[in-house]
């Protein structure tokens, strides 16, 4: 008699806490998907259908016309939208590079040499993280002023040293005026913003290095030098891929810095104009909004390739990897 | 004894280089700040004189009625606490939820949606600002704080990072027992994940009221009079004026920075654990 009978289980007529453990996981992750679709995917594909037509935000969609690829020729033909690129990607080396060559040593430094003192420098250096970028570049903007900013009477001052007064500048540097510096001071509020974040990834990072690692090379008489280039470089890869992606992504879609420190001109010669400035100025100046769906798009394209070639970097002989 | 230990601490050369670095390091981190509060404190041509002051002065209360002659600061900084408030809340509820279902529960489709979940972290946000505006203008929601906290109610990283806790800190078993004893499934969520997700949450809440407090481009593009202004938007419209007052500036700036200070100094030690937490695993 048992033998003839299907398990009891699945005879049962489904219940209601079957019916819900069954949906409910669908129903629990709902909200992300719907807000993704609603104010993520649908606007990329409106995006991707806009930068076809010509369109004035403000007249009704009635108002689209069919372009064809002008708006992409449109871009590619305008200078300034290639000098703004230029200056994004001038900006995204010029402040991303450093941004790394500091906080990996500056890590390790925080690591191996301070202990009771760790997590209050950590904290420090990851302040700029937490802060309006705003407030941040008003800040920046009086320190970098001209004729009495903070920034050219410490660097005046420096200058008298013996020794190492020949490094700092004897003259005032106009910082936000001249089409020369723009671009450093710009990467020098970048640089101080992002530098702790980085410098706190990293720290994870060595953190998850065993310590007998180090020790077994001391044991084998490697420095300290060797140690950082045989040990913390090559583990720390999986970190530095992320940090430097990070870096990447965000040094390519600068404007809040720049925008502010600028006044929203994009400085002398255009220097601080990067090109989702140039985006938003396109849109919310020019309100010539399918130009700018384009330009995004193009950005889109720029930031895709580079992080294909940060990939491949990575991927086999990176940084750290084998010379 | 050849190799002495490395970590007795030996006071050479090096290690004192080491220290004065980090610690000049982290006194160019500090000094903005500090230059932050000194200005506020000054009238607008002892900020621009020579030498620039690196002391406290006496203008705070003046730049203070400046400031709020100029600007209706109270009311921004008002809409941005609203603002993060809003979007904090529906975050933690949000991606929790979603957390738990993505760690706990076996679903058909769910290593492709939280694939695609991944993914949609890796789209540049600038693809959506054209749009963006577009969409908010066609419902009618420009100059409205739904624009912002709407759209900010989930998050992928959000989501993401609380799979991660809940999926290694709280065992399946608990949620096994609760099942037998007859909860249900919101049920479980409620009393026995929520409980035990504190620390995470708190990170996740951290980083979503600091994004919010401090969002620049999405505020720029949304809101258009000075009444509906979130405190950096404010502090924009200060600027962009050609005879600027920067006393009154920086006493803004000052009030915007200092809530986020004090969160900071209250809970850095978490946000910075949680973050790096879901960093190593990423």
């Amino acid at each position: 008699m048992q033998a003839t009978l299907k398990p009891p289980k699945a005879r049962r007529r489904p219940s209601w806490s079957d019916f819900q453990r069954r949906y409910a996981p669908y129903l629990f992750i709902s909200p992300f998907f719907i807000l993704f679709f609603a104010f993520g995917l649908f606007p990329i594909v409106f995006n991707a259908f806009l930068s076809f037509h010509q369109w004035q935000p403000g007249t009704g969609l009635g108002e689209m016309k069919f372009v064809g690829l002008r708006n992409y020729t449109d871009n590619l033909t305008d200078p300034t939208f290639w000098l703004s690129l230029k200056n994004t990607a001038v900006l995204a080396v010029l402040s991303g590079l450093p941004q790394h060559l500091i906080a990996i040593p500056l890590a390790f430094a925080i690591q191996g040499g301070l202990r009771r003192m760790q997590n209050l420098v950590t904290a420090v250096y990851f302040l700029p993280y937490i802060t309006s970028i705003v407030a941040i570049s008003v800040i920046f903007f009086t320190l970098f002023s001209w004729q009495y900013g903070v920034i050219n009477v410490v660097l005046n001052a420096l200058h008298g040293l013996p020794l190492i007064g020949a490094l700092f500048p004897a003259e005032k540097i106009n910082w936000l005026g001249e089409k020369e510096y723009v671009q450093s001071a710009v990467a020098m509020v970048v640089v101080w913003r992002y530098t702790g974040w980085n410098m706190l990834l990293y720290l994870s990072g060595l953190q998850a290095i065993p310590r007998e690692l180090y020790e077994a090379a001391s044991v084998d008489g490697a420095t300290r030098g060797q140690q950082f280039r045989f040990i913390t470089l090559p583990l720390l890869r999986p970190i530095m891929f992320i940090a430097v992606t990070l870096s990447l992504i965000g040094g390519l879609q600068l404007f809040e810095e720049p925008f502010i420190l600028t006044n929203g001109s994009g400085g002398a010669g255009q220097a601080g104009l990067t090109t989702v400035m140039y985006m938003y100025r396109t849109y919310a100046a020019y309100s010539d909004a399918g130009v700018a769906a384009a330009m995004s798009w193009l950005l889109f394209l720029v930031i895709g390739a580079l992080t294909l070639v940060n990939n491949r970097a990575f991927g086999r002989s990176g940084l750290a990897g084998r010379d | 004894m050849t190799a002495a230990p490395t970590r007795t601490p030996r006071l050479d050369t090096r290690r004192i280089g080491a220290y004065l670095l980090i610690f000049l390091g982290a006194l160019l981190t500090v000094a903005p700040f500090y230059f932050m509060f000194v200005f506020a404190t000054h009238t607008r041509t002892d900020i621009f004189h020579l030498p620039p002051p690196a002391w406290f002065g006496s203008n705070l209360d003046e730049n203070y009625r400046s400031l709020v002659e100029r600007v209706p600061f109270w009311r921004n900084l008002w809409n941005s606490l609203y603002l993060a408030v809003l979007t904090t809340g529906f975050t933690l509820f949000f991606c929790t939820l979603a957390g738990y279902a993505f760690a706990m529960f076996s679903f058909k489709g769910r290593e492709a949606l939280f694939g695609l979940l991944l993914a949609t972290m890796l789209i540049p946000g600038t693809l959506n600002i054209v749009p963006f505006a577009l969409i908010m203008q066609a419902l009618g929601w420009i100059d409205q704080p739904r624009a912002l906290w709407v759209p900010g109610m989930a998050s992928a990283f959000g989501i993401f990072l609380m799979r991660q806790y809940i999926g290694s800190s709280i065992p399946r078993e608990l949620v096994e027992a609760a099942r037998i004893d007859g909860a249900t499934e919101f049920g479980i969520f409620r009393r026995v994940i929520v409980p035990l997700t504190g620390p995470a949450m708190a990170t996740l809440g951290l980083v979503t009221f600091v994004q919010s407090w401090n969002g620049f481009l999405g505020p720029l593009i949304i809101f258009r009079t000075a009444e509906t202004f979130t405190a950096p938007l404010a502090l924009r419209s200060m600027q962009g004026i050609a005879n600027t007052d920067w006393g009154a500036l920086m006493c803004g700036v000052a009030l915007t920075v200092v809530p986020l200070l004090i969160l900071f100094a209250l809970a850095s030690r978490q946000l910075i654990e949680g973050l790096t937490a879901g960093a190593t695993k990423g």
